[in-house]
């Protein structure tokens, strides 16, 4: 009797169990991240690979052609008696213009053969989404009768063609019409400027006439380059593919809606491995299409990270010096104490809340200020009345200041007393103790808050729905017009980008893949920050090693 | 400012056979360099408050010029304390408070008109537990004269080695001067901490327990170290270890509970002790 209890007592003294429990604790926390990290890749890596094109025939002779995406069995409510039990088919069927739905489901019971024929054709389009199909003629007045291995080589040399001709249209409306309709617009608010000065003086009036002049020369520039546009749109709408639908109907499409077209059942593996890195590459590296659920989402990397820095630069002077004056100036006493519990407590305080101080104070009070002071020639149009990054900024450095404050405290408070002594002894100030021999012991500390702020920061979404952020920004805050940063302009962000993509978009089934791969690299960006944060507080931490005896 | 210190030392009980030390390293006071006993520091009737604590109580004593004096007692009895009211490293404790004079050369240091940065370049302090700052060795000899404005690479370079020299490392770290100091042996970080006091050309060096954490032929080292410096400085040290104050020490004060029991020239307290309690902690009785 006494004996297997004292042994379950020596157990549990040993601490056996306890280290059991601790150990699968963290397995069960490493599991939960790892089980996240890889759904999020299966469902997002997943969709760059090229999925075979399915040639189904049913029962009744209609023929379906598409990418099988799913099965299940057959719900017990939808089923009739004899159905029960059977399994049912998902395929994206594309041709969104054409059946209405992107997706289909198809019971087993009714599908009569299934072929991969290597001609089925994928044709990606700047608007509708996907096409399946076969090409059956290409190009203008080109008179195949049938589609042969010729007719493919056509088409690959005419999709190539359409998209040159349309970087050309991209270059041109972008860059020489944008830069036209910049100094256009600048040339307006100049004029607007002098009206604002007002009075009758002839330097002014010259000045006037002047920006009149330029601004009618630009005005001609203009409508030259919008003619060699028309010209080009013409080019590029000239040819067009006659396509051959899943119900037998020729659909026409022209080469300048093409973006690019594959037969993944005729590509071998190597092929499909080129067009996956292709498709990713394309991805982090473009900008959105039709509402964001096609393209890339490049504007929204770039915005994230500016955003990132830009916070960074706004909140680490404020939490350190903060964090300084409390740790090492103030009198320690209640007064400390309230603020430091408020400090922390501020930290809690809802996101949203912050986003509408955000836009309250910072767009509302202070760009408004800025915008009657500074730009009254643009008025009632705001440029820093309205969200911006540089706002958003602001709000999100408002939201992480908490974060830095105490992590720079805690650094500051491990740095030995010893320290401060034997600087104070050699006839050091304070203030010299401080910059020379605290402040760089207390980096690492420092650079921790730094490293939890910016990972609270890239994550935070609804305070930047208020202050700035948008689905689809007409321009990068960083460009070649001075003064280069922008930082009135609207901008894009990942962690919008997921919600917007994933619950605005008209289209959300064909944007699920999307959402996750925004998610993977929402994760990507922050952890590469961090990464370089952590790597800094490294080389630091050596530098800085207090004891090596 | 009155100037009192030859009174003082006349009332000394110990009487110095030395003679003046070179004036160039005094302060300009005339009075000090015409008296025969050189008195660089003279605390008179000291108590010392930590908040309503008091530690030291009435303490009054006078350290000579180019000496080296030692206070011992047991743990707690305000050794360290006075040692720290000397160059007022006390101000950094909240709440401390000193009533009583404290003279270097002369001047109250605890007068409202004292630059405490100037007293403490003037009397400078190595501490109990090595703390090099996790610098280069060069950079912590060079931490002190760089505060006090000195720029020059040459200058600074040549101060460096002397200090380094002064407080007998030069020979071990010439060769890695831009290594991080954390990485020298414990006896090593503590002469290179006398070596960055001895940068900013103090006069007065304090030791608080210079050698408690360090093993007997590094204790040895820095012993033999204190015995030169006095040519130069006037070394006031702290110490548990009896048989180093007897070592090392000119004068010699024993505290015991706040109250210098009694202070006068070693070899007389070592010998004949006039107070039954030093005899009893001398002879280890107690403490």
């Amino acid at each position: 009797m006494g004996k297997p209890s004292t042994r379950m007592r020596n157990v549990w003294r040993g601490g056996e169990l306890f280290v059991w429990m601790t150990a699968s604790g963290v397995a069960i926390s490493l599991l939960m991240v790892a089980g996240m990290l890889v759904l999020i890749m299966i469902n997002g890596l997943g969709q760059f690979w090229p999925r075979a094109l399915q040639q189904v025939t049913l029962n009744t002779q209609e023929t379906v052609i598409g990418q099988l995406v799913g099965e299940e069995t057959i719900p017990h409510s939808m089923t009739t008696g004899a159905q029960s039990g059977q399994r049912r088919f998902r395929y994206r069927v594309g041709n969104r213009d054409q059946f209405g739905a992107e997706y289909r489901w198809i019971n087993e019971a009714e599908i009569a053969s299934m072929t991969f024929p290597d001609d089925l054709t994928l044709v990606e389009r700047r608007e509708w989404g996907l096409a399946f199909g076969r090409i059956s003629l290409a190009g203008e007045g080109v008179a195949a009768a049938h589609a042969d291995e010729s007719t493919w080589q056509t088409v690959v040399k005419l999709v190539d063609r359409a998209n040159q001709l349309r970087q050309r249209i991209e270059h041109l409306e972008r860059e020489e019409i944008g830069s036209i309709n910049y100094r256009i617009e600048k040339a307006r608010l100049a004029r607007q400027a002098l009206v604002l000065k007002g009075g009758l003086d002839p330097a002014i009036a010259d000045a006037d006439r002047r920006l009149v002049d330029d601004i009618a020369a630009l005005e001609r520039d203009y409508l030259s380059k919008s003619e060699a546009l028309e010209q080009l749109h013409k080019e590029a709408s000239q040819d067009a593919l006659l396509f051959t639908i899943s119900t037998g109907r020729s659909v026409r499409l022209s080469l300048d809606q093409i973006v690019a077209v594959s037969r993944p059942n005729a590509m071998n593996w190597l092929e499909k491995l080129g067009a996956y890195v292709r498709n990713l590459w394309f991805f982090v590296s473009s900008e959105p299409r039709e509402a964001n659920t096609e393209g890339g989402i490049f504007p929204a990397i770039f915005g994230t990270v500016l955003m990132v820095f830009l916070m960074t630069l706004a909140v680490m002077p404020f939490g350190v010096m903060a964090a300084v004056y409390l740790r090492e100036y103030a009198k320690q006493g209640p007064l400390v104490r309230l603020v430091r519990i408020a400090v922390n407590n501020l930290a809690g305080v809802p996101s949203i809340v912050f986003g509408v101080f955000g836009l309250a104070f910072f767009v509302y009070a202070l760009g408004g200020s800025i915008d009657q002071i500074l730009f009254p020639e643009a008025l009632p149009n705001p440029t820093f009345g309205t969200g911006g990054i540089l706002w958003a900024s602001l709000t999100l450095a408002l939201l992480t200041v908490p974060v830095v404050i105490v992590a720079t405290e805690e650094g500051l408070s491990a740095v030995p007393r010893d320290f401060r002594e034997g600087s104070v002894g050699l006839g050091a100030t304070k203030f010299e103790t401080i910059r020379h021999v605290i402040l760089p012991c207390a980096l690492p500390g420092i650079l921790t808050g730094l490293i939890l702020a910016m990972a609270r920061a890239a994550g935070e979404v609804a305070p930047l729905m208020l202050t700035g952020v948008v689905k689809l920004a007409p321009a990068l805050p960083l460009d070649e017009y001075l003064p280069f940063l922008h930082l009135e302009r609207k901008f894009m962000h990942l962690g919008f980008h997921i919600y917007d993509v994933g619950f605005q978009s008209p289209n959300v089934e064909a944007a699920k893949p999307m959402v996750y791969m925004t998610t993977l690299i929402l994760i990507l960006v922050v952890v590469l920050l961090n990464l370089a944060a952590v790597m800094l507080r490294n080389r630091l931490r050596k530098r800085f090693a207090t004891s090596a005896v | 400012m009155e100037v009192r210190s030859d009174r003082m030392a006349a009332m000394s009980p110990m009487v110095s056979l030395r003679p003046p030390v070179s004036p160039s390293r005094l302060v300009p006071s005339p009075r000090t360099i015409e008296s025969p006993v050189q008195a660089k520091i003279s605390v008179r009737d000291l108590d010392f408050f930590y908040g309503h604590r008091q530690a030291l109580f009435h303490v009054g004593l006078t350290v000579r010029s180019h000496s080296v004096t030692a206070f011992i007692g047991p743990s707690g009895c305000g050794k360290s304390t006075l040692l720290r009211c000397l160059n007022r490293m006390n101000d950094l404790v909240e709440g401390a408070r000193a009533v009583g004079r404290v003279e270097l050369d002369g001047v109250d240091i605890y007068e409202a008109a004292i630059d405490v940065t100037d007293l403490r370049k003037r009397v400078g302090m190595v501490f109990q537990k090595s703390n090099p700052f996790p610098k280069s060795i060069y950079d912590n000899v060079a931490y002190g004269p760089r505060l006090h404005g000195t720029k020059d690479k040459r200058s600074l370079d040549e101060l460096v080695q002397h200090s380094l020299q002064g407080a007998g490392l030069w020979d071990e770290v010439k060769d890695r001067l831009q290594h991080s100091a954390v990485g020298l042996s414990g006896g090593q970080q503590q002469r290179l901490c006398i070596a960055r006091a001895l940068a900013v050309q103090p006069e007065v060096i304090l030791m608080d327990e210079p050698c408690s954490a360090l093993d007997p032929i590094a204790t040895g080292k820095i012993e033999e170290l204190i015995y030169r410096l006095k040519e130069t400085y006037t070394v006031v040290i702290v110490t548990h270890n009896m048989q180093q104050a007897a070592r090392v020490s000119d004068q010699c004060g024993f505290f015991l509970m706040g109250e210098l029991v009694e202070f006068g020239d070693t070899k007389t307290i070592f010998t004949t002790p006039r107070d039954k309690r030093t005899e009893d902690y001398i002879t280890g009785r107690f403490g």
